[in-house]
């Protein structure tokens, strides 16, 4: 573990942290959003050539700033997993404002590459407790992730070790060159604003402590105590704000300083600064949630309860509220009693992920585990194993099987633990489908109506089974979609009527329209020819030119014999004539 | 105003009268009758005074409108009386405009000038006007706004929904729509019958494009509905029919023929309280195991045809009329085999009156079962049944003594003995058709003509039939109907027996009686006045002396005189005789001309059809035949002096064509424009390639053709 503070984290003359330079790597930066992240690969499996190319392509960084956008302090942090399956090591930093800045290791979370290591600069006596946390935290992602890794492989770790630091070795003057350029901005400012960010860190660690002490009294009525915690929340909210606003007024510096540190090409350059005690607020907030995914309770409160130990400054606060938390949700959502549950929160890219299982030696994605076992079948005998192939049985441990709840990482929604009112849900399904539905576009547009849109590919296989089918339309407005029910809907209420669609009825209408029309033009026409010739007076004799070939009824020979009922054809207004065109039996 | 009243009573105490004579003043010296007699029945008005002119008109307004619509109410059997009444003067032509109640226009373009003139019409029959426009029926409806009660347009095409909507919602009153074979009318136009609120009657026969949405709307819109047609309603399904069912409980009388409903809506049609008619002839959607999963009763359903239903069977059947033991009428017609358990079902039917069985295979055994079951049966048809024995029969009119009307059509096997049964038991027997019973004898007919008195039909086609059998049909007195066609021994002597026995005689078939000479039809012209439908076709004999005494016959509707020697001036004397022709067929009357057509058009202005093949007639004779106002339908092939020049301009002269049958080879010679233009009026071409034959077969040949045919 000491390795870190030779080699891994080097601070500046002003107490801040060097850019950390990897030899490869690729940096998305966002000029216009609050943060970017800093995506670097790690070439530190020499031995597995196969992988050492495959850093992240630009379109990934894409993504990936896309998802950094926003710039709220709950999304200071993010843990890129849906992009960097493949990567044999990626650091992840995120910066919000010169003095809030976090680099955050991520390491493929396989039983192959087990070195995870999260590391954030802080100040230097926080050094330890940073590493202390970091590895555990990229632990108990290992359990989570990948179930079937129970212990953490230290062995391994330490065999990668040292060739992780030569890496670093080497990018130690080029980060050096970098930090350089980042030294531009004012310091005493920032320092300013850290003082503030720190003093109001200090009255959120007051805050949570009055509750703490309120609690082991025990004496309160759960009445009071939830009245209490609202009060806790709102001053929780209003402090956390002012921070996030402190930050941002540091904003403009670390922009300038980032963009200087783009410049020197084919140099990932991470931005040293000094550290802030929100950086640890976020940090733990990360944790907990990776931690309540997978990890057993007790090691759980056992992390916790270490990490309280070696910092009792910020760690603490978050922890209880976070218990604060957990025992709210108790009180709402389905009836279980008060924390006989625990709530385990999903990040947004693991829940987004398409793939939830990977494999660990070629790092190949799939939907279900039992994908991967067969998949594994291929990559050599050991995997073949009755023992391999069969489902994970749940871990049999001496306690009861805690009840698992989880939380919607979307901070305001009900479904998140953090809401007044939460409600849990119920499984990891239902965690990703109401994602999806209330906090994801809608990208699935229904062929057939071209209006209804999903964001989940099943509700729209199960719209589309109805949509295109006939609406059946009632008079009331009431629409079915099978036409029995319309019809015992009528049968049953006295005046509603099947309702035709109007689109049908004018159709109908046109068409009918246009057919009579083109009767009556027609009809005109020749009344037009006929009216025009009849009338002339003329014998018979004319007659006979029909059978001559004076063309097509040119002046028509048979026209000019005076039928006896023609002019009554024409005129009925004299009464006799028209009398006699009426029919008389009937 | 006394004497008005007088009058009045004089009226209605008279029943019917030949001529009435209104003497305004008598004791006048010198009457000065005013006289129309265009018709059998005349009305003579008598205006006595010798006055001026302009005065007479003030005598004629003296006589109240109440008078004359008496008048008018007795003049109702002969239209043309009414004509001849309403030229009499301005106050009787009036009187005459408001008194009609009933419209038959020739065509829309009349109909104009027919609504200004009749106010107060309710019944319009649109059904001779091929097209009628959305225009048109707006102006009925505004012109017939409360007095329309009813309205025809089975036979027209060329409106929408706008011109249905129109009428329905304006004419208040309107009780009947008569929509048939509007086929490319869909549910807007249901929808439009659907604001008719007061509607009781509705025929929607061959409305394919209605589907249940237009059928329900009609369902919630007219629920005083009391007739419903839907037959061959293509796009009705059970779920329509079903809310019919529940919306409209006055249904009396419901025809689903040919519609593709299912068991599923039966309970809900057999619940309603009051219906009396179901018709659900072709219904293949209905089987044995749905009729029998019906469990509702109806017990005023008096009137049942389940003809044509080929999937059910007498298990079915035997279900279904066990819940309906009120029927009157039963119609099996071409459905399964009577046997002795489907004729047992009959039997808690107590009254029964009527069954048909068509072209059903029957049994001895089912026939005495259905004797049995039935009580009181007065009408039987087994037209083409197939197993029917005199056995049977005999069976049958033994018990059932008050039957009035028996079919046994093409029952090949019954001979003198069912006839004989027949004749002892059924006294009261009315109508008889046995053609094509071959194996009935001389003694058969003598037995008819000695018992059955009161025969008033009786059709004995292609049958044994010589003058001896028909010396003694001429003892049914109130024979009306007699078919005695294809009887090839018959003759003169047997019609003059006719001629002298059957003076209510009305209607005469004497098809291919090859027998037959001018003296028969003398005899029967003398001797039946009454006559109105005579059918001689290939009465090789007959020439133009029959047609001079036929047109003494002046109710002469149908004239058949197919391959007869006629000539033009036969048919002309036909022509001034028989006014009301309406129906003229002279195929293969080579001599027939120009001059008799000229004269035919000149009187008959009545005529409505017209068969014209082979005849002589060139586009003079057919051009003056367009003057006919109400000619409707034409077959010319073969004829020898059209032209399609002449074609074309009698085409477009005759404004009332709705079928013409023309040679193919006319087709191309015609100008398209004008073929268009008479389609658009609303006429219906059919084009036949027939050879060109000339030779008229004997036709004692042509009956050993037909039964190789037959058989």
């Amino acid at each position: 573990m000491d390795f870190l503070d030779d080699e891994l984290a080097f601070r500046d003359e002003d107490g801040g942290f060097l850019p950390v330079a990897r030899k490869t790597g690729f940096l998305g930066a966002s000029p216009d959003k609050d943060c970017f992240f800093l995506v670097s690969g790690m070439d530190f499996l020499d031995d597995e050539p196969a992988f050492r190319d495959e850093q992240v392509k630009p379109q990934r960084g894409d993504r990936l700033r896309g998802k950094g956008g926003g710039g709220s302090g709950s999304q200071i942090l993010e843990r890129p997993k849906a992009l960097n399956r493949r990567l044999d090591g990626l650091s992840i930093g995120t910066f919000i404002g010169g003095s809030v800045e976090c680099l955050l290791d991520l390491a493929v979370p396989t039983r192959r590459i087990p070195n995870l290591t999260l590391e954030v600069a802080m100040d230097p006596k926080q050094i330890p407790t940073f590493e202390a946390c970091s590895s555990m935290s990229s632990q108990c992602r290992n359990l989570n992730q990948n179930q079937r890794v129970t212990e953490f492989d230290a062995g391994e770790t330490e065999r990668s070790l040292p060739k992780f630091s030569s890496h670093l070795d080497n990018s130690f003057h080029q980060s050096n060159q970098a930090q350089q350029v980042a030294m531009n901005w004012d310091p005493r400012a920032v320092l300013n604003s850290l003082d503030i960010l720190g003093h109001k860190i200090h009255q959120i660690q007051d805050v949570v402590r009055s509750t703490l002490s309120n609690e082991r009294q025990l004496s309160m009525q759960p009445n009071e105590f939830a009245a209490q915690q609202q009060l806790i929340n709102t001053d929780l909210t209003c402090i956390i704000i002012e921070i996030i606003s402190t930050a941002g007024t540091l904003l403009p510096l670390i922009k300038n300083a980032l963009s200087s540190g783009i410049n020197s090409p084919g140099q990932i350059g991470g931005i040293a600064n000094s550290a802030s005690d929100l950086d640890i607020v976020d940090m733990l907030r990360q944790n907990d949630s990776l931690l309540s995914e997978g990890a057993k309770d007790s090691e759980y409160e056992e992390l916790i309860k270490g990490l309280s130990d070696w910092d009792d400054e910020g760690l603490k606060p978050i922890s209880t509220e976070d218990d604060v938390k957990d025992n709210e949700d108790g009180v709402s959502g389905e009836n279980l009693p008060l924390g006989s549950y625990e709530v385990l929160q999903l990040e947004k890219e693991e829940i987004l992920a398409p793939h939830t299982h990977f494999c660990a030696i070629c790092g190949k994605g799939f939907k279900r585990d039992a994908n991967l076992r067969m998949h594994m079948r291929g990559h050599g005998d050991e995997y073949k194993s009755p023992s391999a192939l069969a489902k994970p049985r749940k871990e049999e441990s001496s306690e009861p099987v805690h009840i698992k709840r989880y939380s919607c990482p979307f901070i305001g929604c009900k479904r998140n633990k953090e809401h007044k009112n939460f409600q849990p849900l119920k499984t990891i399904l239902c965690v990703k489908n109401h994602y999806k539905r209330s906090h994801c576009d809608k990208s699935y547009t229904c062929r057939r109506c071209n209006s209804k849109k999903f964001s989940v590919m099943a509700d729209l296989k199960t719209h589309e089974k109805h949509c295109g089918s006939n609406k059946w339309l009632c008079s009331c407005g009431t629409t079915f979609s099978r036409k029995d029910k319309l019809f015992g809907h009528i049968a049953l209420f006295q005046g509603h009527t099947p309702a035709l669609s109007m689109d049908e009825v004018k159709s109908q209408g046109m068409l009918d329209q246009l057919q009579s029309d083109e009767v009556m033009a027609k009809k005109e026409d020749m009344d037009y020819i006929i009216s025009g010739n009849v009338n002339e007076d003329t014998n018979f004799s004319l007659l006979k030119g029909a059978d001559d070939d004076l063309g097509y009824f040119s002046s028509m020979n048979f026209d000019s014999f005076t039928f006896g009922g023609i002019d009554g054809l024409q005129q009925p207004s004299s009464f006799d004539t028209s009398e006699s065109l009426f029919s008389f039996h009937k | 105003m006394t004497k008005s009243r007088d009058l009045c009573r004089r009226i209605d105490r008279s029943d019917g009268f030949a001529t009435l004579t209104l003497d305004l003043f008598s004791g006048s010296p010198n009457p000065n009758p005013c006289s129309y007699s265009r018709s059998a029945k005349r009305v003579r008005v008598s205006c006595a005074s010798p006055a001026a002119e302009e005065n007479r008109s003030s005598l004629f307004d003296s006589l109240s409108e109440e008078v004359l619509f008496l008048i008018l109410d007795r003049l109702d059997s002969d239209p043309l009386d009414k004509k001849s009444f309403s030229l009499v003067c301005r106050s009787f032509y009036a009187a005459e405009s408001r008194h009609r109640r009933a419209l038959t226009p020739l065509r829309s373009g009349l109909l104009p000038a027919a609504l200004a003139r009749y106010p107060s019409v309710s019944r319009l029959d649109l059904s001779l006007c091929p097209s009628v426009t959305d225009a048109a029926l707006a102006s009925v409806g505004g012109a017939l706004r409360s007095s329309l009660r009813s309205i025809d347009l089975s036979r027209s095409r060329g409106f929408s929904y706008a011109g249905i909507e129109s009428v329905a919602v304006n004419c208040a009153a309107l009780v009947e729509i008569n929509l048939s074979n509007a086929t490319d009318l869909s549910d807007a136009a249901a929808a439009a019958i659907g604001r008719a609120r007061n509607l009781e009657k509705l025929w929607l026969a061959r409305c394919k494009m209605v589907t249940d949405m237009g059928i329900g709307c009609i369902a919630v819109g007219c629920q005083k509905l009391r007739l419903l047609c839907l037959k061959w309603c293509l796009g009705i399904s059970d779920l329509g029919v079903g809310l019919v069912a529940v919306k409209c409980k006055q249904l009396r009388s419901l025809d689903l023929s040919f519609v593709p409903i299912t068991e599923k809506c039966l309970p809900a049609v057999l619940q309603l309280p009051h219906l009396e008619d179901l018709a659900l002839v072709g219904c293949l959607g209905i089987d044995d195991e749905g009729l029998m999963s019906v469990k509702q009763e109806s017990k005023s359903l008096q009137v049942l045809d389940m003809s044509n239903c080929q999937h059910v069977n007498h298990a079915g059947f035997s279900s279904l009329l066990s819940k309906t033991p009120g029927l009157r009428q039963i119609s099996l017609a071409y459905c399964c085999k009577v046997t002795h358990s489907l004729a047992s079902s009959l039997q808690k039917i107590y009254n029964l009156q009527s069954i048909k069985l068509d072209g059903c295979e029957v049994t001895t055994s089912g026939m005495k079962t259905m004797a049995n079951s039935c009580r009181t049966l007065g009408e039987l048809s087994l037209s083409k049944c197939s197993g029917v024995t005199d056995e049977g029969l005999s069976f049958i009119v033994t018990k059932h003594k008050g039957l009035v009307k028996l079919d046994a059509t093409c029952c090949r096997n019954i001979t003198d003995l069912s006839l004989a049964s027949i004749t002892s038991s059924c006294t009261s027997l009315t109508n008889l058709s046995m053609e094509s019973c071959n194996l009935v004898s001389r003694e058969g007919f003598r037995l008819i003509g000695q018992r059955c008195h009161l025969l008033e039909e009786l059709d004995l086609t292609d049958n044994d039939l010589d003058d001896e059998g028909l010396r003694a049909i001429s003892g049914c007195h109130n024979l009306s109907v007699l078919k005695i066609g294809i009887c090839l021994k018959i003759s003169d002597e047997g019609l003059i027996h006719v001629a002298k026995g059957c003076p209510n005689l009305q209607e005469l078939d004497l098809y291919r009686s090859v027998g037959i000479t001018d003296i028969g039809v003398m005899a029967i012209a003398r001797g039946c006045p009454l006559l109105q439908i005579i059918n001689l076709s290939y009465c090789t004999e007959v020439t133009d002396y029959s047609l001079r005494s036929l047109s003494k016959c002046s109710n002469l509707n149908t004239l058949e005189i197919r391959g007869c020697q006629v000539s033009s001036s036969g048919l002309a004397i036909i022509a001034v005789g028989c006014r009301k022709l309406t129906k003229l067929d002279i195929k293969k009357c080579y001599f027939v001309d120009d001059a008799g057509m000229l004269l035919l058009a000149r009187f008959s202005q009545n005529l409505r059809q017209i068969n014209l093949s082979y005849c002589s007639v060139t586009d003079v004779g057919l051009l003056a035949l367009a003057s006919v106002s109400c000619l409707q339908n034409m077959t010319i092939l073969h004829s020898g002096g059209l032209t399609a020049n002449g074609l074309a301009a009698v085409l477009v002269a005759c404004g009332g064509l709705t079928k013409v049958k023309l040679h193919s080879s006319f087709k191309p010679l015609v100008p398209k424009p004008i073929l268009e233009h008479v389609e658009a009026r609303g006429c219906v071409f059919q084009w036949r390639d027939k050879p060109f034959q000339v030779e008229l077969e004997p036709s004692e040949v042509w009956k050993q053709q037909s039964q190789e045919m037959h058989v």
